[in-house]
């Protein structure tokens, strides 16, 4: 196809695609593959058409982007100015109606402090009060969906797959309720529980109780996949990778232990401060954490290599932490709530917004899909507006904020094919697409059992023979003679084997060196041999 | 200052009028789908489970004929026709997609023993033991007519197969003797005899089509070219063949169906071992045939079943056996790649799908993404063992399960004493070589259903054909 170009002048060829930039197209990218080492033709050719394919996948997917919707939130601040000046009452002036009621306040001070929640979708919000208040609605119309009195402390409240039921943790048990305030379960296998998180893929809820003990509770079927006692006393400090389902727990001792369901022991212990943890949050991407001590040290860390990238002093030791979809760490100190921008990326000298409220912070989180930061406090909930924060487009075979109750429904059913088996928790969740290979550590432990290789000790009770064959001193010759042979046998095969495994770590510490001649005993002939060349 | 909230608008996102499809706005963005491996591999084990759930392969079955269904022969030109010859001498005509019987003929005296069209499919042949050979043209008799063939060649051997050259008008006939007949002739043109054991079928190459292949009583295959006048090559197995395909993509790669329970392909240029065994068979095996692809073949066997083989691999890839169905005597693979027949002992013809799991009729185009995309993920992570054992389980008969496990332990009997004999001749000879006795096996037992190989005088060279 042909058009003509602007000027007039010759063509323009509309077949053409725009290129497609580096920085975008290695957002797309899921790893480098690596060519060396294929000397058949044939793999060779599927591979080049295998890497020909992930180019172009990856080309749409970046190509894609054109057709986003919205754009991101901001504020740009003029010369002079700083963002952190903003207040909360400058950006509902400045914006349009329906984002300045996004910022409001509830007083509910009989049942504070309030923890919150917003559902995966970002559209319906969840707070239970200390004191057993607890209320589900949908925050944008401020439609009440239930609000029901437990009558008992709840310690955490979290929404499960859906907005249609939720999970409470109280004074002793783990209740189960339905966006009605309608008690579905009581779950008394899981008791004191202090923290909760939802592993929407998984269908697991993990629950960290003041006994020290991680559960995780598959609420699709109903039953207890795990319970690790951690031996690390009173668990109330906890939050979950996003990326990768582990769970992250944050101890007096300083240190932040990495969980998954499948094993007894911590996949990572980190020390992270002096004192004891006082909040942890980790990123979208999964690979930053942030921590807060009690020493008001924050502190970021990469996940890839269990390094600490910045440290910071706070004016506060913050009680809660959250990083937001495009990365705002927002984090609660005494009654102020600090949101830094950039903070994984470089060693920041301000924070990008702050709020002050009327009473302590219990806990922040932000709104998905939303510029929103929800803070539960003493004295209620107060939702904030944080430009920038939220990712502006949704996927909605992901999560969809305008879904439909039939598209709900579906998107349950699709949920539950896809449901994750909990053994495939793993510090990286690409693992089960990757080939097995054996481990430096695997392969020690297997030259180490050459070393110490020793002949088997033989069985061997001979036939019964014709008459006159089996008197005792014939077996017993018999016994040695068969015991002999397999015994050289054994101890042949052993030395070589021996043998083999001296060269080859004789070869890995020469490793490049010139090889060393071997000494050959003179053969009678060899006179007749052509005389090496110096 | 400058301040930018996220604000959507609702209307973009949700659809007008209910009687419109849903919004659906994607954002590719790896952050926003973690777990991206583990929930590929969750669906590739659903959609295993599914094609589990989805193969049923039996289509229908045509009955009427009124004794064991001998051979069939597909039309060259039309899906929709395929020909039958029983065992009471009577030939009859299917129409697959309503399933039905459109013609009969009592064409012999005795078994059919073979039907064959011509190129074109306006006339087809049958050779009875009754020793006569019918042409019959497929404008069936006018109403109140009865069935005439066109033309009749009596002849003094009874025959056993018939196969028609795949551009022109001759066609070869196998007996004592096999016979090359030109259409318009009532004598052959050229007969070959080698020994003097019969000849049990016959068939021609669809590629070098002067090429013949036929399998004898006394356990040989010979290749026979019909410009020469006399076989150029016969190998001689240690069981007997029951029946020959060629390959119609590679024209030197063919397959005999064995008594020994096995398949054997052949490279008709080096004929002294087979290039693969196929084994899964648990008795002997009665006929075989290609796929139009010449990707994969079709076995029927007197264990009661089909079973599906990709060229080049040892096992099968499918079973197919129904309670009813008892010894399988003929199967064909249609020439749209999508579906068996298979005629069998109790005088029905079966028609079956290819793939077990395939939707027959149209797909939507969703269905279509989504079967291409399940394919592909059972593609990638075909080698977990999940995914494997799954896609490998077939359910097969108490008696045929039996036997399998049986003929287990004999070949792994058979090996073990082979590797024995071997490792005492080499301890004997103190020369150690780790491994040496089970290559020695690999190659002894290719070797194993080979008995000689004979060359005729104008052999030259086989390969200089192809």
């Amino acid at each position: 196809m042909r058009k003509r170009k602007k000027d007039g002048k010759g063509y323009m060829d509309v077949t053409k695609r725009a290129k497609v930039g580096t920085g975008k197209l290695h957002k797309y990218k899921r790893g480098e593959l690596n060519k060396g080492g294929i000397i058949n033709k044939y793999d060779r050719v599927k591979f080049n058409q295998q890497s020909a394919k992930y180019q172009m996948a990856s080309k749409q997917a970046a190509r894609a982007e054109a057709l986003l919707q919205e754009e991101a939130g901001f504020i740009e601040a003029d010369e002079g100015e700083s963002t952190c000046e903003v207040t909360q009452y400058d950006i509902a002036n400045a914006v349009d109606i329906t984002s300045a009621q996004k910022f409001f306040e509830l007083k509910l001070d009989k049942f504070g402090p309030y923890r919150v929640d917003y559902s995966r979708n970002g559209r319906f919000m969840l707070m239970g009060g200390a004191k057993g208040h607890v209320a589900a609605f949908d925050w944008q119309t401020k439609n009440l969906m239930c609000e029901i009195n437990v009558m008992e402390t709840v310690k955490d409240v979290k929404w499960l797959h859906q907005e249609t039921m939720f999970a409470a943790a109280q004074k002793q048990w783990l209740y189960i309720y339905d966006n009605q305030g309608v008690e579905l379960h009581c779950i008394d296998v899981m008791n004191n529980i202090l923290k909760m998180e939802f592993l929407p893929y998984h269908f697991l809820l993990a629950t960290s109780s003041s006994y020290g003990r991680l559960t995780y509770l598959d609420v699709s079927i109903g039953k207890r996949v795990s319970c690790i006692n951690t031996n690390h006393g009173r668990l109330d400090v906890m939050c979950q990778n996003p990326s990768n389902a582990i769970i992250h727990l944050g101890h007096s001792g300083g240190t932040v232990t990495l969980w998954s369901p499948n094993s007894q022991k911590p996949l990572v212990k980190m020390l992270c401060h002096g004192v004891g943890t006082r909040a942890i949050a980790v990123d979208n991407s999964g690979n930053f954490m942030a921590t807060a001590g009690i020493d008001r040290t924050l502190k970021i860390w990469d996940l890839r290599t269990y390094k600490a990238l910045h440290s910071y002093k706070v004016s506060a030791g913050p009680g809660s932490l959250a990083f937001s979809q495009r990365g705002l760490l927002a984090a609660g100190m005494g009654n102020i709530v600090e949101v830094y921008r950039d903070i994984t990326k470089s060693q920041i000298t301000a924070p990008y917004m702050m709020h002050s409220l009327s009473s302590p912070v219990a806990n922040v989180q932000y709104c998905p899909y939303e510029d929103v930061l929800g803070v539960g406090h003493a004295e209620g909930f107060s939702s904030l507006l944080i430009p920038g924060s939220g990712e502006p487009n949704f996927d909605a075979l992901e999560a969809n904020p305008y879904q439909s109750k039939k598209q709900r429904q579906q998107a349950e059913v699709n949920m539950l094919l896809e449901k994750i088996q909990p053994e495939m928790i793993t510090l990286d969740s690409r693992d089960v697409g990757k080939v097995d290979v054996k481990t430096l550590q695997e392969q020690i432990a297997e030259r180490e059992k050459i070393i110490y290789l020793k002949p088997e000790k033989i069985e061997f009770t001979p036939r019964k023979r014709m008459k006159g064959k089996s008197k005792t001193g014939n077996l017993l010759r018999r016994v040695e003679i068969v015991k002999g042979r397999q015994l050289r046998e054994e101890v042949q095969s052993i030395s070589k084997q021996k043998e083999k495994l001296a060269k080859m770590l004789q070869a890995e510490n020469t490793d490049g060196a010139a090889e060393v001649k071997e000494e050959k005993p003179f053969n009678v002939f060899d006179r007749f041999k052509r005389k090496e060349q110096a | 200052m400058k301040i930018k909230v996220l604000s959507r608008n609702p209307d973009d996102y949700i659809r007008e009028t209910k009687k419109d499809i849903h919004r659906v706005p994607r954002n590719y963005d790896p952050n926003l789908h973690p777990f991206e491996t583990p929930r590929e591999y969750t669906r590739a084990v659903n959609a295993v489970k599914l094609e589990k759930v989805f193969s049923k392969p039996f289509i229908g079955d045509l009955d009427g004929h009124k004794d064991v269904v001998e051979c069939m022969c597909k039309h060259p030109t039309q899906l929709s026709h395929i020909l039958s010859g029983a065992g009471d001498g009577e030939v009859k005509l299917w129409d697959l997609p309503r399933r039905k019987c459109v013609r009969s003929i009592n064409a012999h005296d005795g078994f059919v023993r073979g039907i064959c069209f011509n190129p074109s499919g306006e006339y087809f042949f049958t050779c009875g033991s009754d020793k006569v050979i019918k042409q019959w043209s497929m404008d069936g008799p006018g109403a109140g007519e009865e069935e005439e063939p066109m033309n009749t060649i009596l002849s003094k051997n009874v025959f056993h197969s018939i196969d028609h050259h795949w551009q022109n008008n001759t066609f070869a006939t196998c007996s004592d003797t096999v016979d090359v007949w030109d259409e318009t002739r009532a004598e052959p043109v050229r007969s070959y005899q080698w020994g003097v054991d019969s000849i049990y079928t016959i068939k021609y190459n669809p590629i070098e089509t002067h090429l013949l292949a036929g399998t004898a009583d006394d356990r040989s295959i010979i290749m026979y070219d019909t410009r020469g006048s006399v076989p150029l090559r016969r190998v001689r197995m240690k069981l007997k063949s029951n029946a020959i395909a060629w390959n119609p993509m590679e024209a030197y790669m063919f397959t005999v169906a064995s008594e020994d329970y096995n398949l054997y392909s052949f490279d008709a240029r080096y004929l002294d071992k087979p290039t693969t065994i196929h084994q899964s068979h648990v008795a002997a095996v009665m006929d075989v045939d290609y796929s139009p692809t010449g990707k994969e073949f079709v076995s029927g066997s007197y264990d009661k079943t089909l079973r599906i083989f990709a060229v080049g691999s040892q096992f099968s890839r499918e079973v197919y056996h129904t309670r009813r169905m008892q010894i399988v005597q003929c199967v064909r693979w249609s020439h749209d790649d999508r579906y068996l027949l298979s005629g069998s002992d109790e005088m029905n013809l079966r028609l079956w799908k290819a793939r077990a799991a395939e939707k027959i009729g149209r797909m939507k185009p969703r269905e279509k993404e989504a079967m291409r995309y399940n394919d592909k993920l059972k593609e990638k992570f075909a080698q977990h063992p999940q995914v494997k054992r799954i896609a490998k389980y077939r359910h097969v008969p108490k008696r045929i399960m039996a036997a399998r496990k049986e003929h287990t332990t004999i070949r792994s009997s058979q090996k073990r004493k082979y590797v024995y004999v071997f490792w005492g001749i080499y301890r004997k000879q103190s020369r150690l070589i780790i491994g040496a006795p089970y290559v020695c096996y690999l190659a002894r037992y290719s070797e194993i259903c080979v008995d000689r190989l004979e060359r005729s005088s104008l052999d030259v060279q086989i390969g200089a054909l192809f």
